[in-house]
Order: C-alpha cells, then structure tokens, then sequence
C-alpha cells in the first residue's frame, strides 16, 4: 500500500489532517537541498532530529505577526481596514489567523490578546464583551485546530485578561496554549492569583519571567507555540535539535565528548541551520511575495534560528556511568555540574557561529530547549528536565531548572503537577512561581493531576481526546496524537504529583 | 556543644501549615497519644530495641553505641522499619542543631513565607524555637508554631515573643472524651485556648470530626466557636482512617467523616460567632 494510501485510508485523521500529511508527502518528493554525508549519518545514528520540518522549506518554521500594525493599518492583501469596534476587532483577528502560516500551517502566535483588544472591549458593555470574548475564543478552538496555537497575556492586569481567564477556565478548551507574562513589578498579586487558579484547572495560563525575555529580546517579544521565545514582527526559521544521549554514544569520556563529539555534531547542526534558512530566505517565494513581508507584518531580519537540544539529563548520566536515574542528573551534584559543562560549551560554539539572515541578534542563533516529540520514548527527556519518574522535591526540582533555564532565550520551561488541595492556597503556588522566577527560572507551568485539559511536555491536550484515538476515532485537535504518543512512549503524563502533606500530631 | 533536637522530617514547600508556601518542620517526640494521630511514629523516641535493625531490607540501620543508627543514603524509604516499630517511634531521626535547620530553611527561603514547626509536639523543644526564630526571623520570615496545647505559654511566654502564634489543635472537650482520646489531661489545653487568645497569638484552632460522635464533636465544636468567636480561623477537620493504627481505627471508625456531615459543624461554630470556620 502506498504511503499516499495509507493516509488517505486512516480512520482517525479528519479532512484537514490528511491534506496536511498529503502535502508533507508531496514536499518530501524533492530533494535537491542536500546537507553533508556526515549530517545524514548523525540524523540516521538519531543523534541529530530535524522534527519533521519536512525536506523542502516553504515557509519560516514560527511567524510572529505583528498584530498592532494590523489593527493600526489594516491589511491591504485582505481587504481589511483598521477596527473600530470590538466585533470588528476579533472579526480581523479570526480572518487574519487564517492566513498566518507556520510548520503546523496554524499560527503560532496568536497575539497579546488583552493588549490588543482591551481598548475595544472597554467600550462595550461588559457581558457583550464576554459573549464576544467568548465566541472569539471558540472560533479558535475549532478554526484553529492545534495546540501550538498561542496566545499571549499581561504583565498588567485588565479587564480583557481577566475576562480570557474567566472564559478559558470555563470553556476548558486545549487550544489556545496561554501565556502570562509576569514581572513582580507590574503584575498585581491580586492578577497572577487568578492566573494561578486559572492554571491549575486548565493547565494555562504559564508564566512567563518577563524581566528575563525583556532583557534579551526587548520589550516587543512573543512567546509562541509551546514556550518559544522570539521576536515580535518576525519569528524562528528553523528548530532542529541535538538528541545529546545519542551524541554521547561515541564518546570514550565526559572530555572526549566535550572535545570531540560534542563540538562535531553542534557543527553538523549548525551546517543544517544555515543551509535550510538561507533556502528559506533566497529560494522560498515567502520573503518575496508573502503579503506577511510586503506589507510588513514581519521582517525577515527579525528573524533567527532556534538550536535545540534535548536530553542532556540521559547525556550527563550515560557519560558518568549513571544507570540507576534516580541518583543521576539533577540528584547528583556531579551530573549537574556536567550539564552545566555542556551547556556552556554548546552555548559559546553556537555564539562563535555567524549565522545568515539573523540581523537583529548579531548574525547569531539562540539556544532552544526542546520539548521532545513522541517518538523520544526515554531516551532523551525534554530538553535539560529532570527525567519523569524520578523528579525529586518540588525544591530541588526547580534550584535545578535555574541553573538551566538562562541557557535558552528561545524557550525552555518546567512542568509540575499538583493534588487537588493546591487549589485552596494559591498564593503558596504564588510565592513558589515568584521566588523561582526570581532566581532564573525562565517559564512554569503546572494543573492539577485530575484536570482533562492537561500540559503534555509543552503543549495542551484533553485526555478524553486521546481516548477518542484509542477508540479509532477522530480528534479534531490535530496534537492529541503527540499526547498520545508521548504518553505511551514516555509516560509524559506520569510526573511527579505535588501533594499536600499530612502534619503530625 | 550546640544544643541539638531531634527531628522526624522537614517538608520545604508545604501548603496546609499556615498562610502560603512554608517549610514545615516535624519535631520527634509527643506527651499525647491520640487514638487518631496519623503518624504514630513521631510519638516516642527511639529506645534502641533494634527491632528494627535486622529487618531493614536496605542495610540502612545499625546498633552501635547503644543506639540505632540510620544511613540515610541507603535508606529506600520503605517505612518498614516504621511499621515493626513496636514503640511508635522512629530510626530515622536527625539531631539537627539550630544552624542545620537553618541551612534547609535558607534553602527554601526564596520560595516561602515563613515557616512552621510541628510534630510530635514541637515545644517539647521550647529552647531550641526560640533560637531558630529568632534567626528565621533575620531572614524576614514568619514562624507559627503548632502544638497540641501541652506547654504553658502563659509561665513562659518567651517563644511567643518571636512567633507569629499558635495554631492549637482542640481535639476534645469533655473530660472523659479527652481522656479517652489523647491519653492527657486537656486543662492545660483549654487554658492555653483562652491565653493565647487574649494575648493576640492564636493563629487558628483546629477540631478534628469523628464519624458517629455527634455528642461529643459537638461539644468540641459549640466549646471552641463560643470562646474564639471570629478572633481566629477555625480549621475544621474531617476524620480519616489514613495511617491510623489498626487498633484504633476499629476504635474511632474505618470509614472518613463525610464532607456534610463536617460542614454541619463548621455551619454550627460559624452560628456560635466563630466566623473565620471552615471544613479542609
């Protein structure tokens, strides 16, 4: 049977997500972007993974719109002048989605949705508001039929984000992922408490440590898709990722990894990024023709390229001759300090690369830490976490990710998942999120174990969509099948729950 | 040498043991035996009968010196050892001294309010507080003490002076109740119910709920809520059979108190003036 017919035959794919498959199986019947033997050899070995990004790039992998250019002039390519009123505001937003594509073909940035909307929503009467609100959040979830759709909120309070929060604990919708961009200084304690609960019932809104994306990229950042940082007005090209258990297969020792192994496979990836942005800026119509450039909701100068990485926890514990993961990476002081060894090596060599295209960051990449896909299994954990099944305390947990976490202004971030009495104190949520972002964590996320909207790795999914594929049918979400998959491969719903403690006496 | 107590455990994030986020710190050693205490284990010190010692499947325990001595880094955490105990107590206690506490507690201090200490009963350790609060309270922390009401802080008022209060379990009312409950005449009890009160260092009162007692749960509840009125919260709690020894649950029952039978209390005390009641 021929792939095109295995697709095409599939019960549960809807009509979108075989035309999607079809055409990832038409881009992939040209190979004329060649990369080195080497790169092929090290993609096969499964030490470096594109992600699917498919073989023949047609357009920038993650495309960040500037909204309030769209909504100050308009749209020329879509016949759509500035809004005047609310309705009209969301009307141009949900026309606008449609158009934005991505490596989904889903927008992944769906905006800083109370920014834009708030001065329309306070001319309208507040339950109106509401309604619209959210009939706009419903045409999301099922226009917009991906979990990599995100949107982002704050770091002030206002009626339009609490209205969302209301609306998407209510709805209990996975699409969009939702983001809050906090800063101790302007948001209220009062405004992150509601996010907080909002979190733990619908796994969204995350937090943000604004105060550190600002200070890299500016005050005009997006966070998009699952956790990625970039710039608003332009985007990411590219995110293929080092799986660093298998680029640590090779190596004789911690050093001859550091010298050898590490320093070829960084640069065999380096050789993909450059090849595969530079075909995407001067080959691809997209930089050309794509109303997106011409009318300049991105400028492809805004633009860089994310360097993955994933499973440094495997790495640091196969090189130290760690078999029991329970006294390994981020239990054990030594494979910590491997880590960070690793981490600063693969940051100065990408920092030495000059890369093509990425003006506005000094002609250089910036470092991402990847969430994993399905297929990982437990091989390779999500970029530099603590491998599920063994996280330690809550404490330990997160002193480790603050090592991490500044390594990665395109995104990284932790997940934890809380008992139900949680819920009854979120001002102690409140006062872990503050105190961690303060001491370098760069993005948490968390929801209570018994929520059906739950965090896989990065993304959002409903479990009882994950059923529906079990029982062979369809799930309009088009992720639910990497819930799915890292559930099965890597029991990535299986982290460690966060209770509440019996006191004595 | 330092003056050094003995400590069950340190939870660093703990939400249940006051306002926010606090690190909770389990002092070993009780002078009540409540038929319902959920951790049995941190009633008694540990009088080196080596019951335990052979039959730790890890190794992890030693007699040596006349006491038994607990390797923490072989230690699986499979509780057997606490469940052949045959004294309610427990190997695996740390003597920590002020500084070793305080080391775990600057761990945790970004992320927490204050702290609270617990037990056992925590005041059984009466110098060892103060000392630790006053360097928790360097940091700019709270520190809230929970106790079953056994020490007389109206003799020797000083731990308060560096503590936010008290949250003070009220567990029976009734003398013979009492007696029968938590093995401890409970005068002293309800004499530091009213003198915290009146000095302003009552945090919350907590009354746990028995299935099947509604004479006695009440007359806890009606005792408690007329005296407190709204000056504190009022943490009502429901009964589990959870980690209660076998023989007392067949005592107090094998079956948690249900959640309206438990906000029927709660409903009563807020009636009798206890505004700040609630059912966790």
């Amino acid at each position: 049977m021929s792939e095109a017919l295995n697709i095409i035959q599939d019960p549960t794919l809807t009509y979108h997500q075989e035309l999607l498959a079809l055409a990832r199986l038409g881009e992939s019947t040209d190979d004329s972007l060649r990369y080195s033997d080497a790169y092929y050899e090290a993609k096969k070995k499964g030490a470096l993974c594109d992600l699917n990004e498919g073989v023949m790039p047609y357009r920038p992998r993650y495309i960040c719109p500037d909204y309030e250019l769209l909504f100050q002039k308009g749209c020329k390519f879509l016949d759509l002048k500035p809004p005047k009123d609310l309705l009209e505001a969301v009307n141009v937003l949900e026309i606008f989605y449609c158009h934005v594509p991505s490596i989904t073909s889903f927008p992944v940035y769906l905006g800083d949705l109370d920014k834009l909307l708030e001065p329309f929503v306070l001319k309208e009467d507040r339950a109106f508001a509401r309604k619209v609100l959210g009939l706009f959040l419903r045409n999301i979830d099922r226009v917009q039929t991906d979990s990599f759709v995100h949107a982002d909120i704050g770091p002030e309070d206002s009626v339009t984000g609490r209205l969302l929060l209301e609306l998407t604990e209510e709805m209990q919708l996975a699409i969009p992922n939702l983001t809050l961009r906090y800063d101790p200084e302007k948001t209220s304690d009062d405004f992150a408490l509601a996010c907080v609960r909002c979190m733990l019932r619908t796994a969204k809104p995350s937090f943000a440590n604004h105060r550190m994306f600002v200070k890299e990229w500016g005050e005009r950042y997006a966070i998009a898709s699952c956790y990625n940082g970039l710039n608003i007005g332009g985007g990411g090209y590219t995110l293929p990722r080092l799986r660093l258990y298998e680029c640590a297969l090779d190596a004789k020792s911690p050093e001859d990894f550091l010298e050898r192994e590490l320093p070829r496979h960084i640069d065999l990836q380096l050789e993909y990024m450059d090849k595969r942005v530079k075909f995407i800026v001067e080959q691809s119509s997209f930089f050309k023709t794509n109303f997106l450039v011409t009318e300049g909701f991105v400028r492809q100068e805004n633009f860089t390229g994310m360097f993955g990485v994933v499973g440094l926890a495997e790495c640091c514990n196969y090189l130290l001759g760690i078999e029991d993961k329970k006294k390994g990476f981020g239990m054990n002081a030594e494979a910590t300090a491997l880590g960070l060894k690793i981490m600063d090596a693969i940051e100065a060599r990408v920092a030495a690369h000059e890369a093509p295209y990425c003006e506005a960051y000094g002609h250089r990449y910036r470092l991402h830490a990847q969430v994993g896909i399905d297929s990982d299994g437990m091989d390779d954990s999500p970029g530099t976490r603590i491998p599920i099944g063994v996280e330690p305390t809550m404490l330990e947990q997160l002193e480790v990710n603050e090592k991490f976490h500044p390594y990665f202004p395109t995104g990284t971030g932790d997940i934890f998942k809380f008992e139900e009495t949680w819920l009854k104190t979120p001002d102690a949520i409140l006062a872990i999120i503050k105190g961690s972002l303060n001491n370098g964590l760069r993005y948490f996320s968390g929801y209570l174990e018994n929520n059906d909207v739950v965090r896989v790795t990065g993304y959002l999914v409903k479990k009882s969509e994950i059923e529906k594929l079990r029982a062979k049918k369809q799930s309009l979400n088009n992720v639910t099948v990497f819930g799915m998959g890292a559930q099965d491969g890597g029991h990535a719903l299986d982290r460690r729950v966060q209770q509440h403690e019996e006191c004595g006496a | 040498m330092s003056r050094t107590a003995p400590v069950n455990r340190i939870i660093p994030f703990s939400n249940v043991d006051g306002p926010g986020n606090r690190t909770s710190i389990f002092f070993q050693g009780c002078p009540f035996n409540c038929l319902f205490c959920h951790n049995p284990e941190t009633i008694h010190l540990c009088r080196a009968c080596g019951a335990c010692v052979e039959k730790c499947p890890a190794g992890a325990l030693r007699l040596e010196g006349g006491a038994v001595i607990w390797d923490s880094a072989r230690c699986v955490g499979c509780d057997t050892c606490i469940k052949l105990c045959p004294h309610d107590s427990s190997p695996k206690i740390r003597h920590m001294t002020v500084e070793d506490v305080m080391r775990e507690i600057r761990r945790a201090a970004p992320y927490i309010e204050g702290i609270t200490t617990s037990g056992g009963e925590c005041t059984l350790q009466n110098e060892f507080l103060i000392e630790l609060f006053t360097e928790v309270r360097k940091l700019g922390k709270t520190c809230l003490i929970d106790s079953n009401g056994s020490f007389d802080f109206e003799a020797d008022p000083r731990v308060l002076e560096v503590s936010e209060g008290v949250m003070l379990d009220v567990k029976a009312v009734e003398q013979s109740w009492s007696d029968a409950l938590i093995s401890y005449p409970r005068d002293m009890v309800l004499k530091n119910l009213d003198y915290l009160l009146r000095v302003g260092k009552l945090y919350e009162v907590r009354t746990l709920i028995f299935p099947d007692r509604d004479r006695e749960n009440e007359e806890t509840v009606r005792y408690v809520a007329e005296h407190i009125g709204d000056g504190c919260f009022y943490k009502i709690i429901r009964y589990r059979p959870y980690g209660v020894r076998e023989k007392y649950q067949k005592v107090l029952g094998e079956f948690e108190t249900d959640a309206a039978c438990a906000e029927t209390y709660a409903a009563l005390a807020r009636s009798l003036g206890a505004a700040k009641a609630y059912v966790v």
